[in-house]
């Protein structure tokens, strides 16, 4: 295999990682902004993370292998979803594996094994978080695989360098009528996935609004920074997954070390632009009610539907 | 858009950052460098001291500039900042939130109420000031403290 590919692969997995936090931190940051606050900085969340890897851990009373094992496999599964996305090169040793319907597993089990860990926990609020994260991830996965199945019909394959090398070639792909109605319902499903306001608010102390923090209000120390470090991991790789199916200008196609260096720059300064938009969009937005919620994303399910629809119609067979 | 007009017109509203506190910070605060995470527990104040807190972590004080962050369960936490005089009521739970906390740990105890009850003293509720029932590392007074105080308590936990 060549050099840039395997090179891309391990690029893809250190700038998730050690970008995610970074991410946050910039998210953070233009929110406080926003608010007429100064923020902590874009490196806070890294700080917080060296804090929480030297803390004590602690296991507590009744739990079991499903709390323990969580972190560790939110954070793997996340990066083996890094590792497969065509965020820096469409070019790679994995390129081959790398189906929409396995990622969306990959980050479906991530949800899950999170799920069980807040169960596990066997408090009331972990329990509730856990059901609440199940009903929105059971209206949110359809919608992701829809929204791609949409772009998948024109490039005939559910392989994601595939579409994405298809797009980069025909961006007349993505201005269609289909290619809109898709990114629409992606970034609606996206943000449910991430947690984000107005489905979910990452800043809330209140237990009873809490979705994602719920669940995990019983991790401690190394854990709970795996648990974080997951987390934001998770947002990075969606809303790197938005960019590279729906701006794949700059993305590598070839073997070429030149073209991989202009795709890392791209692919950091398009994520960094579309989480600075996000955070900025929150600023005007309130979280719905949870009853409202399966409302927002029915409507992103139809919207998702429509664009596979479309996409079927008038790509004219 | 009135709101985008209105984040135009205000601007930053957060008070230039006061020269980092010269005290004595307590030896546990340096390992987390930079970073605090803060669970409040009011143990039976009257609110006052509470109110200064959300003011301290409001937008013209801003204390999460300085590293702390409030969280809202005491795993997550590192600092606790303790209000009022403990109740017996409180009692329990303020040593269970301690335990739930995982090493290195630090307690505040903000308002003068923590500190010695008091306008409660001896109130036949009251089961003694914060430092009977668990040890304190940091201490703010005054009834109420003004943020600048407890945001200047927690910049000596955070060290920035």
């Amino acid at each position: 295999m060549s050099g840039p590919g395997i090179a891309a692969v391990a690029a893809q997995v250190a700038v998730v990682t050690a970008g995610a936090p970074l991410l946050a931190g910039l998210m953070r940051q233009v929110r406080a902004r926003l608010e007429g606050r100064a923020g902590a900085g874009i490196a806070q969340p890294w700080r917080d993370l060296r804090k929480l890897l030297r803390k004590e851990p602690i296991t507590p009373v009744g739990t079991g292998p499903a709390f323990r094992a969580a972190p560790a496999l939110l954070v793997a599964t996340t990066a083996v979803t890094a590792a497969l996305v065509p965020f820096l090169s469409t070019d790679t040793p994995v390129g081959r594996n790398a189906d929409v319907i396995l990622v969306v597993a990959l980050l479906a089990l991530g949800t899950v094994a999170l799920a069980l860990a807040g169960l596990d926990s066997g408090t009331a609020f972990g329990g509730m978080g856990a059901s609440r994260e199940m009903t929105i991830a059971a209206l949110v996965e359809p919608t992701i695989l829809l929204a791609v199945f949409a772009l998948s019909i024109p490039a005939r394959s559910t392989n994601l360098p595939a579409i994405v090398a298809g797009a980069v070639e025909q961006p007349a792909r993505l201005a269609s009528p289909a290619g809109l109605l898709a990114t629409a319902a992606l970034a609606v499903a996206v943000l449910a996935e991430t947690g984000r306001l107005p489905v979910d608010n990452p800043a809330t102390h209140l237990e009873l609004t809490m979705v994602h923090e719920a669940m995990v209000l019983e991790y401690a120390g190394p854990d709970l920074a795996l648990v974080e470090l997951g987390a934001q991991m998770r947002l990075t790789v969606l809303l790197g997954l938005l960019t590279s199916v729906f701006a794949p200008w700059g993305i590598a196609t070839g073997p070429s070390w030149a073209a991989l260096a202009v795709a890392l720059a791209v692919f950091v300064a398009k994520t960094a632009l579309l989480g600075a938009a996000l955070a900025a969009g929150e600023v005007f937005w309130a979280k719905l009610r949870l009853f409202r919620v399966p409302e927002l994303l029915a409507g992103s399910f139809l919207l998702a539907l429509l664009a596979v629809t479309a996409s079927y119609f008038l790509s004219g067979e | 858009m009135s709101l985008l007009r209105k984040i135009r017109d205000t601007g930053r509203v957060a008070r230039p950052a006061p020269p980092a506190p010269q005290g004595d910070a307590p030896p546990l605060a340096r390992e987390l460098r930079g970073s605090a995470q803060v669970r409040c527990v009011d143990a039976g104040s009257c609110n006052g001291c509470e109110i200064e807190i959300g003011n301290a972590f409001g937008p013209v004080y801003d204390a999460e500039r300085y590293g702390a962050r409030l969280v809202a369960s005491p795993r997550h936490a590192d600092v606790a900042l303790v209000t009022g005089p403990v109740t017996r009521n409180m009692d329990g739970p303020l040593r269970r939130t301690l335990a739930a906390m995982p090493e290195p740990r630090v307690v505040v105890a903000v308002g003068d109420c923590a500190l010695d009850c008091g306008e409660f003293a001896g109130g036949y509720g009251v089961a003694g000031a914060v430092g009977d029932v668990v040890p304190v590392d940091l201490k703010v007074r005054g009834c109420p403290p003004s943020p600048d105080a407890i945001v200047a308590a927690l910049r000596t936990v955070t060290g920035r």
